[in-house]
């Protein structure tokens, strides 16, 4: 866990979207949060949480990977690729193109990560959000990664983890996009009839759509240390309600105080919180009273329709 | 508005006409239906948790000689009863009564009809103390799998999460000029246009009339409405709506439960637009 999964970039595309601020060669890497000049690899060692302020960064999907066992992780489904289904065009840009931008540069197909792995052996599901790919926003791929992930983790009878950071549903799939969030429900309902849990990790930010379905009813919620969490933004409830929010609103703590979450784990416990939780799980003595019914038909209804 | 009451041709309309349509102050709201089509409506309050939210309204009542649990998003029809029943936007306590009432409508074996109309879910401080995310979040999951037949009919805005977190259901209708969105036009045009001026070109690219809807095979079925809208002949729009919920109501009901939820899962399941690679090369 050392060790990120780094991908060396190939691409000589110059992108203008503004990537935080950065020193020669990315050597060093400047804390959002107390300015704090820190040499990247100390950063990467400490899976990039600040180790002055423990102001915990993002980290890519594949970076959220390090969190399994080494070499546990297989990917599910990379095969799915986004399509443009209301050929969406605004002044600056279509979402075509957009698709294809943010692939070039994150070096993902879509904004969710699937898979099987391990966390001190014990197999699991997982399905993690970029935030990097056009805000990690839930739109078909997403979702059906996700459902295949739950119905996958029924059939196999394992609990599912997922990571979820999102700014909301994918406005440029329009209501299909709204729909993966009753999707992805749906298909949870396949893993809690197997008698499997779904843990749900919170992190910086999650907003939208994706707070407002599957991780929110999930059986166990963990955010992390000074996540914003929420369903409206902060700017537009400012604007309605014509005040300043006050500091802390919407925070992971926040959360936690109105007893939305489970707990507030910081990302160096977090391995350890997950395996005392599985250990749990898997130690229960009886089978699940809920017994899985008829085989989901994965064939019949998992055909896309591009 | 002087235009828009002029009969067209359904066609003509753009989608930001139909956005006004659905907006209309004088269209008929939920209760209107209720109390038109329904015999012996008794409305249920509270969510014994919290509150009593006005925005959303339900109740047993009597529809074709089935006694059925109907629920949705209440609107005013002037400002003084939008202001209490706050637009039909719904704080948590609002979804969590929407969810007592279907869990009781499971229990005792009642078919549930839904009206959706809404511009979304409340964004205040208190709804997100109170877990704005949660409540609908928890709405979705109980009618995933609620083992009742659920008929959702949008009858004016489908706004986002605060829409969905009360139709996912059997069947999914829409009048005519309802609409069934994302996000509302002006919030999609102030994130991707930058200008919520560009509301009329953001209508048109989110896909969220009826017609648009039916295409991309969401919903079921569109209801006509009397020329001009809903608003004009509030008791015509209404007829036309209960026949419709009532055919589709006999067909769901007639289906056992095991069926019903099985078709209900392949419904939204086979929902999303992507592009599956076979890959050549593991088949070698």
């Amino acid at each position: 866990m050392k060790e990120f999964f780094r991908r060396t970039r190939k691409s000589f595309d110059s992108d203008q979207s503004a990537e935080t601020v950065q020193i020669p060669d990315d050597l060093w890497v400047k804390c959002p949060s107390c300015r704090e000049l820190i040499y990247r690899k100390e950063l990467n060692d400490n899976l990039k949480v600040c180790p002055k302020c423990s102001h915990h960064m993002r980290m890519s999907a594949r970076e959220w990977v390090g969190l399994l066992d080494v070499g546990s992780f297989s990917e599910t489904d990379a095969n799915l690729l986004p399509t443009d289904p209301l050929g969406f065009v605004t002044p600056d840009d279509t979402y075509a193109n957009k698709l294809k931008k943010s692939q070039h540069r994150t070096g993902m197909t879509d904004a969710m990560l699937t898979g099987v792995g391990s966390i001190n052996r014990m197999w699991i599901g997982i399905g993690v959000g970029d935030f990097s790919f056009m805000g990690a926003s839930m739109g078909s791929v997403y979702g059906e990664r996700l459902a295949r992930a739950a119905e996958q983790a029924a059939k196999l009878n394992i609990p599912l983890l997922t990571i979820n950071t999102s700014g909301g549903a994918r406005q440029q799939e329009g209501v299909i996009a709204l729909m993966q969030m009753a999707k992805v429900t749906m298909a949870l309902s396949r893993l809690a009839e197997a008698g499997q849990p779904h843990i749900a990790v919170m992190i910086d930010p999650c907003y939208g759509g994706v707070t407002a379905s599957y991780p929110s009813v999930a059986d166990v919620i963990i955010a992390e240390p000074g996540a914003n969490i929420g369903f409206a933004g902060k700017r537009l409830i400012e604007q309605i309600i014509r005040q300043k929010l006050p500091a802390g609103f919407q925070t992971a703590e926040f959360m936690l105080k109105n007893g939305m979450v489970d707990m507030v784990v910081s990302r160096s416990d977090l391995r350890d919180v997950l395996d005392r939780l599985l250990r749990h799980y898997n130690a229960r003595s009886k089978p699940p009273v809920v017994q899985a019914q008829a085989e989901p038909e994965l064939a019949g209804y998992a055909q896309g329709r591009a | 508005m002087e235009q828009l009451d002029t009969p067209h041709v359904a066609s003509e309309l753009t989608p930001w006409d139909r956005v006004q349509r659905a907006r209309h102050p004088q269209r008929p709201h939920t209760l209107d239906y209720v109390f038109a089509l329904c015999e012996d409506f008794v409305e249920l309050h509270g969510d014994r948790r919290f509150g009593d939210d006005a925005a959303i309204v339900g109740g047993m009542a009597s529809f074709n000689g089935r006694t059925v649990m109907v629920l949705g998003h209440q609107k005013g029809s002037d400002t003084r009863e939008n202001m209490r029943r706050n637009f039909g936007m719904p704080l948590p306590e609002g979804y969590r009564k929407a969810q007592r009432l279907m869990r009781h409508a499971e229990k005792f074996g009642i078919p549930v009809l839904c009206f959706v109309d809404t511009p979304g879910a409340n964004p205040n401080k208190e709804s997100e103390e109170r877990g704005q995310g949660n409540a609908i979040a928890e709405g979705i999951q109980v009618m995933t799998t609620l083992r009742t037949p659920i008929i959702a009919t949008v009858i004016g805005e489908g706004g986002s999460g605060g829409a969905l977190a009360i139709s996912v259901g059997d069947r999914i209708l829409m009048q005519e000029n309802s609409i069934y969105s994302v996000a509302s036009p002006e919030a999609a045009a102030s994130i991707l246009w930058r200008d919520s001026a560009r509301a009329p070109d953001a209508s048109r690219a989110l896909k969220l009339t009826a017609q648009d809807l039916l295409e991309l095979e969401i919903i079921d079925e569109i209801i006509t409405e009397p020329a001009g809208g809903a608003h004009l002949d509030a008791q015509a729009a209404i007829n036309a709506a209960g026949e419709r919920i009532a055919v589709h109501l006999e067909q769901v009901c007639a289906l056992d439960l095991d069926t019903l939820l099985h078709e209900r899962y392949a419904k939204y399941r086979s929902i999303g637009r992507f592009e599956e690679q076979q890959n050549v090369l593991l088949r070698v």
